[in-house]
């Protein structure tokens, strides 16, 4: 029993992770259709800068939010210097792009930072938390609580507010959104410093538990994608579900099939998952109202 | 910013553009200074450097100056092998040091063998000295040595039974199998074996697993990179109360700061002297030589010294003291005279070289280690 419950508590905290990567990928999909290949590298940045920031004496809160506010710097020069010169070319070239910025964010945070592994103090202590027999660390109730605090405020902008809807409608059809009034190029900015900054505070909230180096972003953003793959593209809820369900997939595997076949189980569930529900498990229907 | 400074100096010099200004012995270099393995090539361009301009100003070998053709293969076996090849062709140098990896070594070889040229690798599987090949040496230990050093001490301690968890990234699928095949010779049975992901954030449902195995008395992870200090962290969450060994992969300072100076309290792992150059007794024919390097790369880098950057400067030792010792800058002389290596002390040990062992350390080389009160202690 208290077995079970470790399992369930480890893929809940790796899930967790996971999620918030998947969330941070909705954003700029929902805007734009592209899968931004380098949101791993925001999330990667999120922890660095805090992690330098940090260590030149700046008190932790402070760092962290430094070093989400430079992301979404970036992430906004990202759409500004690379997708918008680019507009009008087909969606598979703009996801190229994003994956040469994730290449030169790597390579550019290598040199400016170093090649070491890094991490700051957790939040809360070290000091397990005591749950049925199991073990979870504070740190990861951060984690699970800024999943499900992003989540949440992401499915409030999407359906209550009014930018959230422009978002939508300039994915839906962008000349149609131009055409009532929404400026598009405005949404496009908007909706990469949002991602950009989501994937940091992922960072910031992740590198405790999984330390952070220049190349960590590689990792999280092919979980994470899988993660919004399996609960279905561009929408909050999907991205939560679908990492909490890979988290717990690789867990349950781990504990009770064999470590080995860990992310071979993850991934063949998913290809499960996709072929019986192409659009993943929350996904948008294929049929667009005009 | 350094590392591309350095390598476009390399290449000028592949290019030729600048000249050296006297008689000069050329040795080539191919290190992983950047990519996934950048934690071991970066340190050991570094040393290289560094050892070059030491040697040069103390007035070269023999007289002659030393020219470093230094070359990033960003731990692509394709590049290492390009590099390799155009060192031997283009830059006409008399002896290898390099692969970081075993992977980038696997590939120098072929060349190094085919046009006869020394080489030295910095990387650790026993495939690259075993069987012996003509022109290949190796500084670091073998993962099979750090196996037999850990298993050494389990059964100084009378632990049978064990749990082995590893990465499953080079390093650790390949220790995870000299473990295995060793293990017998030292009467330790492994009771439960699991794996993790290189960038695996959690194990502690691998660890739950081995805790429940039935009998066991210790844990043993082969790994290097982030996966060691989370399966240390995992561990102390877990509470579990048995010894934990670790490999020579995370033996450095930032180990125990990934960790956390609590939850590593009182692993074990085999290391080198380099890492305890303060613990060492004065009669220690190793102090000195650890003790000079430490201070000058510490200076010189403003990092902590570490095990990788060690293997560099053993090689560059190796290679130095052989070409003294021919007299020559003739490849096949360096060959012969690297293979009659005898009592050279480097950071990983003392070195005695024949024809039948391109290595030449032995256990002692390997000093075991515990982690008490966020330090290295030497355990006897």
């Amino acid at each position: 029993m208290s077995e079970l419950m470790q399992f369930l508590l480890s893929g809940v905290t790796v899930g967790a992770v996971y999620a918030l990567v998947a969330l941070g990928f909705t954003i700029i999909y929902n805007a734009s259709d592209v899968v931004n290949f380098a949101q791993g590298e925001f999330v990667m940045l999120g922890g660095m800068i805090t992690v330098f920031a940090f260590e030149a004496g700046l008190p932790l809160p402070l760092a962290a939010v430094v070093a989400i506010a430079v992301t979404a710097g970036i992430g906004v020069a990202l759409n500004k210097l690379a997708i918008e010169p680019a507009r009008g070319a087909p969606v598979v070239s703009l996801i190229i792009i994003t994956i040469g910025a994730s290449i030169f964010i790597r390579g550019v945070t290598q040199l400016t930072f170093d090649k070491q592994l890094h991490r700051f103090p957790a939040f809360s202590g070290d000091d397990p938390i005591q749950v049925l027999g199991a073990t979870i660390l504070p740190q990861s109730l951060w984690v699970i609580a800024g999943a499900l605090a992003v989540f949440v405020g992401l499915f409030f902008f999407f359906t209550r507010t009014l930018t959230g809807k422009a978002i939508l409608a300039t994915s839906n059809n962008r000349l149609a959104a131009q055409l009532v009034g929404i400026n598009t190029n405005w949404v496009m900015t908007l909706s990469f410093a949002l991602s950009a900054g989501i994937g940091a505070l992922a960072g910031v909230l992740v590198t405790p538990i999984t330390l952070t180096s220049y190349d960590v972003g590689i990792a999280l953003a092919l979980k994470g994608f899988a993660a919004a793959m399996l609960g279905g593209m561009g929408n909050p809820k999907g991205a939560l579900v679908g990492g909490i369900l890979l988290g717990l997939f690789e867990a349950l595997t781990a504990g009770y099939l064999s470590s080995q076949y860990k992310d071979a189980a993850a991934f063949v569930v998913i290809l499960a998952v996709l072929f019986a529900m192409p659009q993943g498990i929350f996904g948008r229907k294929s049929t667009d109202r005009v | 910013m350094k590392t591309l400074t350095t390598t476009a100096l390399a290449t000028l010099m592949a290019l030729g553009l600048t000249t050296a200004a006297s008689a000069e012995i050329k040795i080539g270099a191919t290190v992983s200074a950047t990519g996934p393995a950048s934690f071991l090539g970066d340190p050991e361009a570094k040393t290289l450097e560094m050892l070059v301009e030491e040697l040069n100003a103390a007035g070269g070998i023999n007289g002659e100056e030393v020219a470093l053709v230094l070359y990033d293969d960003a731990g692509d076996p394709n590049k290492a092998r390009t590099f390799a090849t155009r060192l031997v062709e283009d830059d006409e140098v008399v002896a290898i040091i390099g692969g970081s990896t075993t992977g980038t070594t696997m590939s120098i070889i072929a060349v190094a063998e085919d046009a006869e040229i020394p080489f030295i690798s910095l990387a650790g599987a026993i495939e690259i000295i075993d069987p012996v090949k003509p022109f290949v040496f190796k500084t670091p230990h073998t993962d099979r040595m750090a196996c037999e050093k850990i298993f050494e001490d389990m059964k100084a301690r009378q632990i049978a039974k064990i749990g082995l968890i590893s990465g499953t990234d080079g390093f650790g699928a390949s220790m995870q199998a000299q473990c295995k095949a060793v293990v017998g010779n030292y009467g330790i049975e492994i009771v439960a074996d699991e794996t993790y992901g290189p960038q695996d954030a959690d194990m502690t449902p691998q660890l739950t697993n081995i805790k429940g195995a039935e009998g066991i008395q210790a844990i043993l992870n082969p790994g290097f990179g982030q996966g060691p200090s989370i399966v240390t962290r995992n561990y102390a969450q877990l509470a579990i109360d048995l010894p934990l060994y670790q490999s020579h992969g995370v033996a450095s300072d930032g180990f125990i700061e990934l960790a956390g100076a609590a939850a590593a309290e009182g692993v074990r792992l085999p290391g080198t002297a380099l890492l305890v150059a303060d613990l060492l007794p004065d009669s220690d024919p190793q102090k000195a030589i650890v003790a000079a390097y430490k201070t000058a790369f510490e200076a010189k880098t403003g990092t902590p010294v570490g095990t990788f950057g060690g293997y560099a400067h053993d090689a560059f030792r190796i290679l130095t003291d052989a070409i003294t010792r021919a007299g020559s800058s003739d490849p096949a002389a360096i060959r012969d005279a690297i293979e009659a290596t005898s009592g050279l002390v480097g950071t990983t040990g003392t070195v005695t070289m024949s024809a039948t062992d391109h290595l030449g350390l032995d256990l002692s080389a390997f000093r075991m280690l515990e982690i008490k009160d966020g330090g290295w202690t030497i355990v006897e």
